[in-house]
This record gives structure tokens, sequence and C-alpha cells, in this order.
């Protein structure tokens, strides 16, 4: 039996709506750009411009900004200074988990003012934005580029909501430039070109898992066409990811892991966590708030979940050098700004857990509607490596843990049924709000050899039904195609729903298994759930089984099956060729000698 | 008669209205040896959601069927589909015992059979029952029954070829060529059936096979045209019923290329599973050539006795098509009670009968042993499925044999002797 698996990690993206060049975003932007903004929460001048896109993220938005207004005028560190033509930022934000693990999470940010998608434009000189980047966004006319490699599932009921969502294995979504004409081809080009430079299995990627999503996925960034033509998504669930990701991953940064808080990043203690995951993020966004000339932004984030708890002897405390096994001596020089910020939110007397060395800057930021309150680090001041010349961030819990924030939204999925032959896909949804309804887009890619049976497709939320105000449906076709399943669902405040269809295994040929099948190894069926507003919401990885066939009797079962119909041939040649006879036994040997010699001898036959 | 054959429809509709109303429905519609990619219920009724959110049926793999309008104005009638092929099976095997009859009147007149062969002539008494004997075999044959219990469009398939079958020996070739063409266009291997039925038009309008005659020529061609015009016309309507040509390479491609290997009880799926890849398109070619290929030879040997030649290719395609259902196998055993007078020929009619009986009992077994239980794997279901078209091959080459046999004792007599004057026996030379 092979087993499909679907990966879903949850991430809530944050709220609130910083974004340097709000004019031209998009709802979906905005939010992921919150992410991006969050980090660099001190610096985050709030605009409430994200309200009045869509009703639903109005009012989320709406209120956040109201927050956010009123946080802005406590902190007031200038807006990201524009006019700097390339610019590099870096900054790590630290958060203690409830469940005593510790997430730390890491953003690059480059900016580069060019755009060479214009015509006639060739662009050779690169300072800090990465050239190998660079010319695969202008061979293929990309506008954006989403990737991501994820080891592990993000455990939204233990760890709350991560900055940025990533599924388990690798993710790939991609815009091309409205000029192209063959994006098919573009893509697959574009997927064995990115395979190379992040030593990925991204060449895996091909027509049979890539889907064209119409509603969940908008770009980030400047522009805002819709035509989901120009769209590719894919995910990979099965993608290992380890070390030789990691080290071009790392490559692209302006400093390497030479200076700066890229120097944290040891792969043996990167992977030796509960949770790994690295992304880039490019996109072109607005040089400033007239939007007068455009810029490419490079985001490349990390994300890691230590268990330090399990490791630490019963002790609950984490430093950087633990973490790491690295201490920071210095920012990256390259950078315009390199900070780190600790989540103290839920310590703002001390009594959880100690922090040292202590720092006097505070900030502040909203992270879905919930106030954050941050003590940050600057790396660029020679202060904060103190005496030592070396910062190594200490904290010691105090007491237990508190109370676990419940996610807002939360999904999770299953198969249900028994036995090899039919299934249904159970898509579990909760709102937790008890008193906001959410409309949810859905998005779900099923790989062919499941075929689903969109008729028995239901939705109940409370045990009632709960009929889905857009369906975009894209049947799969055999080896050619996934299915495709979009679906904008009213989830009620404080109500679990069930999303459930039914699918059929199919028989796939001997040589269309995944290595060992029989092992549960397989992990084909990405899933993916969207809600439009700002959150998005991956659910974990589903196995499903496949019957198998005898791997071991290619030979003979083609020489079976033939025996069988040349049966059939021989008996119909034989009857049709040959005609009834009397059966005349031949003389016996004797009577034939004897007749040898009469006729010799002229003499009258036996007969 | 028309008494006793209202009472069996009665009672076959009445078990399929029990088993329908049972919870045992909706297992039977789920099993693969009762409905196949082609013909599943679950797949129209995919078909249709699909219609209703607005994407083509054919733009997905669920669904096969062409004549997807058809089927939702007929859907009804699938469940009477049964009905229907059963009363047009029945007409028909009336109309061809009146015409062996008949035949067999004026060769007794003209003193045609050697004397010894008197007993092996039809007696009017045990002919008189055969109708009803063909319609119960059909209606009562658990087969037919699966099949119609889970809906399967197989039925109005067999329904359309029993039609055509019907109206063959009504002598209406205009008729007749519309349901070839109708057959045709929904599962394609109907098409072997046009050899048997021009062979009948000839024999029945005395018309001699003889390429050299102009006569043989014109009645050829009117019944090609007849039937190449009504698949034209139907094609032509389901293009403008859909407003595309989506349907040809879904349906008839996917008959042809047997993309889907979910197990059923014919020979291809395994087949096609483990084959290699750079052989697939060759035994893909040979696969479906061996269907057609018997039908040029069957046509020379049986030329005299189209409605036998009938019989002998809905055997053959049932056996060798690449989605094949125990509906398919069910049309072609009706026939058997046609030919209870060839019994005293067949030479392993026991063997046979018990290969199928325990085949048909272990394909659920083994299936259940192989995907619920996982304590056999797909070898054991893939030996059941090539038992039982050993058993079906052995079937009909049982019964060609026995009609070659019987009509060889018509000429020669029964009793042969050899020369020195004992007893002979009759071998195949």
């Amino acid at each position: 039996m092979a087993a499909h698996r679907c990966g879903l990690s949850l991430v809530c993206i944050l709220i609130f709506s910083s974004l340097a060049h709000p004019s031209s975003c998009d709802t979906l932007e905005k939010a992921n750009d919150n992410t991006a903004e969050k980090r660099s929460i001190s610096e985050v001048n709030t605009d409430g411009s994200v309200a009045g896109e869509a009703l639903n993220e109005r009012q989320w938005q709406s209120t956040d900004a109201e927050v956010d207004r009123s946080d802005s005028t406590t902190h007031s560190e200038a807006l990201t200074p524009a006019a700097a033509r390339d610019e590099f930022q870096e900054e790590l934000v630290i958060r203690p988990l409830h469940s005593g693990d510790i997430y730390a999470s890491f953003q690059f940010r480059t900016l580069w003012d060019t755009d060479f998608l214009q015509e006639g434009q060739k662009v050779s000189h690169y300072r800090l934005f990465p050239k190998s980047l660079g010319q695969v966004l202008s061979k293929f006319s990309v506008r954006e580029l989403h990737i991501s490699f994820t080891q592990g599932f993000w455990r939204t009921m233990q760890w709350g909501q991560p900055f940025i969502p990533s599924p388990p294995g690798a993710e790939l979504w991609v815009w091309f430039h409205d000029t192209v004409s063959d994006v098919d081809g573009n893509w697959k080009e574009l997927t064995n070109v990115l395979s190379g430079i992040f030593c990925a299995s991204l060449n895996f990627i091909d027509l049979t898992n890539t889907v064209q999503p119409s509603a969940s996925f908008k770009p980030l960034g400047l522009g805002n066409a819709t035509d989901h033509r120009f769209l590719r998504y894919a995910t990979l669930p099965r993608e290992i990811v380890c070390t030789e990701n990691l080290t071009p991953w790392k490559k692209l940064l302006p400093c390497g892991s030479k200076a700066g808080l890229a120097v944290l990043m040891k792969s043996e203690k990167l992977f030796h966590s509960s949770f790994h995951s690295q992304a880039v993020h490019i996109r072109p966004i607005c040089q400033d708030e007239q939007c007068s000339s455009k810029a490419w932004e490079l985001r490349q984030t990390l994300n890691v979940v230590f268990d330090l708890h399990t490791s630490g002897q019963g002790k609950k405390e984490w430093s950087l050098f633990k973490m790491f096994s690295r201490t920071l001596t210095e920012a990256c020089p390259l950078a315009s700004s390199s900070k780190v910020y600790v989540d103290i939110t839920d310590n703002p007397e001390g009594e959880l857990f100690e922090l040292s060395p202590a720092t006097p800057l505070l900030g502040q930021a909203v992270v879905l509607g919930d106030r954050r309150t941050y003590s940050v680090y600057d790396l660029s001041r020679a202060e904060t490596f103190g005496q030592l010349r070396s910062f190594n961030l200490l904290l010691r819990w105090k007491g237990d843990s508190g109370d676990m924030l419940r996610p807002l939204l939360h999904a999770e999925r299953y198969v249900a049924g028994f036995g090899l032959q039919t299934g249904e896909i159970h898509t579990v949804i909760y709102n937790n709000h008890p008193y906001r309804a959410f409309p949810v887009l859905l998005m779900d890619s099923v790989p062919w050899y499941l075929q689903l049976y969109i008729h028995t497709l239901t939705v109940t939320s409370k045990s009632r039904d709960n009929k889905p105000s857009y369906i975009h449906y894209q049947p799969a076709k055999d080896r050619h195609r996934p299915h495709l399943l979009e679906m904008l669902i009213q989830l009620p405040p404080h109500s679990m729903t069930e999303v459930t269809v039914q699918f059929e295994r199919a028989l796939l040929k001997w040589t269309e298994y995944t290595p060992d099948p029989n092992h549960d190894l397989t992990s084909i069926v990405p899933v993916k759930e969207e809600s439009s507003y700002f959150v998005r919401v991956y659910t974990e990885p589903l196995l499903v089984n496949l019957p198998t066939p005898d791997f071991s009797m290619p030979y003979n079962v083609i020489c079976l099956t033939c025996t069988v119909v040349a049966v059939g041939y021989g008996s119909f040649y034989n009857l049709l060729t040959r005609t009834f006879q009397v059966d005349e036994p031949s003389p016996p040997l004797s009577k034939r000698l004897a007749n040898l010699i009469r006729r010799m001898r002229g003499v009258p036959l036996l007969t | 008669m028309a008494a006793p054959l209202t009472l069996l429809l009665i009672v076959a509709v009445t078990i399929r209205a029990v088993l329908f109303r049972s919870s045992w429905a909706e297992l039977i519609s789920e099993r693969v040896e009762v409905v196949s990619p082609l013909n599943a219920w679950k797949r129209v009724v995919e078909g249709l959601a699909l219609l209703d959110l607005g994407v083509s049926p054919y733009s997905g793999d669920v669904f096969h069927e062409v004549s997807l309008s058809l089927i939702h104005f007929l859907f009804k009638s699938i469940l009477g589909s049964d009905g229907i092929t059963a009363v047009a099976l029945y007409l028909s095997i009336q109309t061809y015992n009146k015409n062996v009859f008949r035949k067999q009147k004026y060769a007794l007149e003209s003193d045609r059979y050697p004397a010894d062969c008197l007993e092996l002539l039809r007696s009017p008494k045990e002919m008189f029952y055969i109708p009803l004997k063909v319609a119960m075999f059909y209606l009562l044959n658990p087969f037919t029954i699966l099949s119609c219990v889970a809906k399967s469009t197989c039925g109005l398939n067999n329904a359309i070829i029993a039609l055509f079958i019907l109206c063959t020996l009504k002598g209406s070739a205009l008729l007749s060529g519309i349901l070839l063409a109708l057959a045709t266009y929904q599962s394609i291997y109907p098409l072997t059936l046009f050899a048997p039925a021009l062979l009948f038009f000839l024999q029945r309008l005395y018309i001699p096979v003889n390429l050299r005659r102009s006569s043989f020529w014109f009645f050829t061609l009117q019944y090609a045209f007849i039937y190449v015009g009504s698949l034209v016309v139907i094609t032509g309507l389901s293009f403008f019923l859909l407003g595309s040509w989506d349907f040809i390479p879904s349906v008839y491609g996917f008959i042809f290329s047997v993309p889907d290997l979910t197990p059923n009880i014919g020979l291809f799926w395994y087949f096609f599973a483990e084959m290699f890849e750079h052989f697939r398109l060759f035994f893909i070619c040979v696969f479906q050539i061996n269907v057609f290929f018997y039908t040029i030879p069957l046509s020379i040997k049986l030329k005299e006795h189209p409605v036998f030649l009938i019989f002998m290719q809905i055997a053959i395609i049932s056996i060798f098509k690449s989605y094949p259902t125990v509906g398919d196998v069910a049309l072609y055993m009706a026939f058997l009670p046609a030919w209870s007078h060839l019994y005293r020929f067949l030479r392993n009619i026991f063997l046979v009968s018990c290969v199928l009986l325990a085949c048909s009992a272990l394909f659920p077994v083994l299936w259940h042993l192989w995907i619920y239980a996982g304590s056999a794997n797909s070898n054991f279901y893939y030996a059941i499925t090539l038992l039982f078209n050993f058993g079906q091959i052995l079937l009909v080459s049982d019964y060609f044999y026995a009609y070659l046999r019987r009509e060889h004792h018509l000429t020669h007599g029964l009793y042969l002797k050899k020369k020195d004057g004992t007893e002979a026996t009759l071998v195949l030379k």
C-alpha cells in the first residue's frame, strides 16, 4: 500500500498592515506583508489602509488598525528609510512558547531598486541581490516567487500561529508576468532551475502536481492582476529538507554565514529541532509611498522550533549559545538594520522568565488582534555586545508556563474508511472565535490517483448543512492533472465545520509507485487550506494507502495472461481452420512392413 | 406464452426491487466485478454533478459515458432495460426458432438429412419453451440482477444490443442498422456485429455471398450506409448537445488505451499494471486487435449461421473487451438455452460450469482478502480473473465445437463408420 501525504502546517499571519507601499497591494499581500513587517516591529508605522478590501477583511483589519494606530504613537521609530538603492535588513524574533519550546524566526530582507522586467533592459550589475535569483527572475519573466522548504509539522494547538505559514515538504508558487505566452514551459524550466539552485527535488514538479488556483493565491506584491492563468502552485509533501538545502539558501545572503545573524545557522543545530522551515519570497514593491519607482524585495526567512525542554536536563532555560552553539559578535556590515527581538508579552512583570542581558528598548506590535511586546536588541550598537564583545541572550523560566493561547482558526484533516478501495477525506475547521463568523477559502489539491467524487461533497457546521457560496472544481485527468477544489465557506462563530468528500483509490502501473510503497513512505497529496483574509492555515500531511500490484512478477503476469489469450486464440484457430474427419488409425507397424515388402515383390497388398 | 413471460417479469422485478430496498444495494454498486469505470452509476451521477458545477464532465477522468443527455432522460429506464432486453431476446429467439424449424422442415422434405440424424433434429415441443428459457436465463441470472441493482449502464447497452438482434431477426435493415450504430456509439466493440447482421440479411433475401454479384454489393453498401450514416448522425448530435468533441478521447480513447487499471473481471487491468512501459503500446494494440480479429474468420466459417455468429461475437467481446463486467457475461449466457440441442456434443460443460461457479464465489472472497483484510495480495484476485476468463473461453469454444460438430453430423450422418465397419471417432484435422 502506497501512502500519500498531504502536508499541513498551520501558520497565522499577522494582521497588521504597516506596508511600506500600501496603496498598490491587495488584500492577501497585506496579510503577508504584515508577516514581513511584523518582525520589524519597532519600525512599524501603521496605517489603516488595509481596511476596505474584501468585506471580511474589513472587520479584522479595522479593529487591528485601530490598535495599531494607538501603538504607533507609543513607538516612534521612523519609517523604513527610502531611497537607498539597495538595502539589506536582518532580524531575529524569538518567542518562548507556552509548551516550553522556543520559536526562533530569522528574516533577511533585501531590497533592490531596479526593474528588470522592463523591455530591453539588461541588468548585469548585482550588489546585494543574489545574481542567481536575479537571472532566474528575468529569464523566466517571474513576477513573484514564493518557495518554502519545511521539515516537521507546525503544531498550532501547542505553539500558536507561526509568522509565516508553510506546509511540510516543499511548496512553490509563482506568478508569471502576463507577457509570458508559454506559462507551462516556463514553469517547467523554472522548477528545474530552482531545483539546481536549492539542491532540492523540485524537478519532480510537473503537470500532475501543479494547479492553478482561481482564488486562493493573490499576488503579494505590486499589481493586482488576478488572471490565474499566470499562476502556478505546487507542493511536494515528500520533500525531505536537510543541510544541502540550507547551504545554498545561506549563500544567497549578502554576508553569507560569515557575519550577522546568519552565523547562528549551524545546520546540525537547526536540523536537530522539532520544526524547521526556510523560505524565499520575491516580489516587486514600491520604492516610495507614491510608488514612482519599483523595487524588488527578497525575503529569506528561516523558522525553527527548538525543544530545549527535553534536552535541557529538566531545566527550562535557553540561550543563544544553547540553541545555536554560537553567540553573536557583530551585525552584518552590509545590513542597514540588524536586530533581535524577544517576545515578552506573557512576561510583563518578569514573573514567568528572566531575560539577560536586559534591554531598555521595547517594541510593540499587534499579531492577530493580540498585542505583543518585544525586547529589542540592536546589533548595530556596540553596547549590545557588552564588554565580552559577544552577545548571548539567556532566558530562565521561573514558573510553569501560563495558559495556552487557543488559535482562532485551526484545521485538521484525516482519511476515514477502511480497506483499499474507497475512502473519505475529512477536513475539520475550527472557528474558536466566540461571536464572529469567518469566511474561509478552502483549497484542496488531490493527486489524480485518488478519484474524487464531487457529488459526495458535504459541508456541515453545527450538524447543519453549510452550502459553500463559491465552488471551483477542476477534475483530475489520469496522469496529467490533479484535482483542484476551492470553496468559500462561512464558518459560524464558535463552531466546527466538517468538509467530507469521498474518493476511490486507483491501481497504478507498477512503475508509477513511489519507492517502498508498502511502507507508508510516499506522501503525495498536498492539501492546502486558506482563508482569504489574513490567516493561512495548512492541514497536516495525509497518508493514503493505495492498493499495489505484486512488484515481483511482471514476467509471470505477462506470461500467464498471454497464455490465457493464446488458449482462446488457439482453440478458435483450431476450430476455424480444421474440419471434422473420421479418425482412421494407421495400420500397425508389422502390417506396414509386410506391405512394403509385398509392394517390392509386386504382390497385392494386405488390407 | 405471454402469461409465463409476464409472470417471469414480475418475479424478476420483485427480486430487483427487494434488493434495491435492502442494504446490499450500495455494497453491490461498489463491486468491481459489477461496475467498471465505463458504466458505474456513481460516475454518471458525478458527471451530472460536474455539469451542475458548470464543468464539462469530460474534462476529468471520471466520466466516460458517451450519451450523458440520453442517460439523463433514460435514467429511470436503466431499471426497465433488463425487461426490455429479456422481451427482445424472447421475441428474437422465438423468431429464430421459427426460422430454424422452417428450414429443418424443408430439408426434411427434400430428404437432405442422413437417415440416422433424425434424433439430432429439433422437435417443436422442445423448441416451444426455449424463448422463455432465454428470457429466464437473462432475467434471473445473478449477474444480471447484480448489474441491475448496481444501476450499471451496462443494462442499457445490453438492451440496445438485444433490440438490435430483434430488429435483425425481424428483417428490418433500417432499424437494425440504427441500433447497431447506437450500440457502437456506446462502446465501440459491437462494431463486430455488423458482419453477422449483414450475413443474416443476405441469407434472408437469398442473396448469395459472392463478391462478383452486384446484388451482394448493392445490399452490403446499403446496409453499411444505414449503419455509418446513423453513426455519423448520432455522433454529430452529441457534438451539438455537448458543444465539443471532448467525448471522443474521453470515451473511445479511454476504451482503447486502457488508462484506468481498476481491477475488474477482465484480462487487461493486471496485465497493463505490470507491463513494461516500452511494450505497453504494442500489447495494447495486440489485445485490442484480438477482440476484432475473430470477426472475419468466424464470418467465413459460420456464414450459414449468422445467429450463432452473433452469439460468438458477443461472447468474444465480453471476454476480451477492456472493461468487462458481469453484465456483459450475462448477455451471452442468456443465449445458452437456445443452443440446448448442442448439449450432447459439449465436451467439458461440467468442468466449465464448476469453474465459473467457483470463480463467481471466489471473486468477492479474494477481493476481501486483498483489499480489506490485507492477508492476500493482488495476485490472488488476478488468478481468479484468469481462471474465470479461461472458463469462459472454454465455454464458448466448446459451444463452437459442438455447433460445428452437429452441422457435420447433419450432413454426414450421426453414426459414422470406419472403413472396416467399426464405429468411428470424429477428430479435427
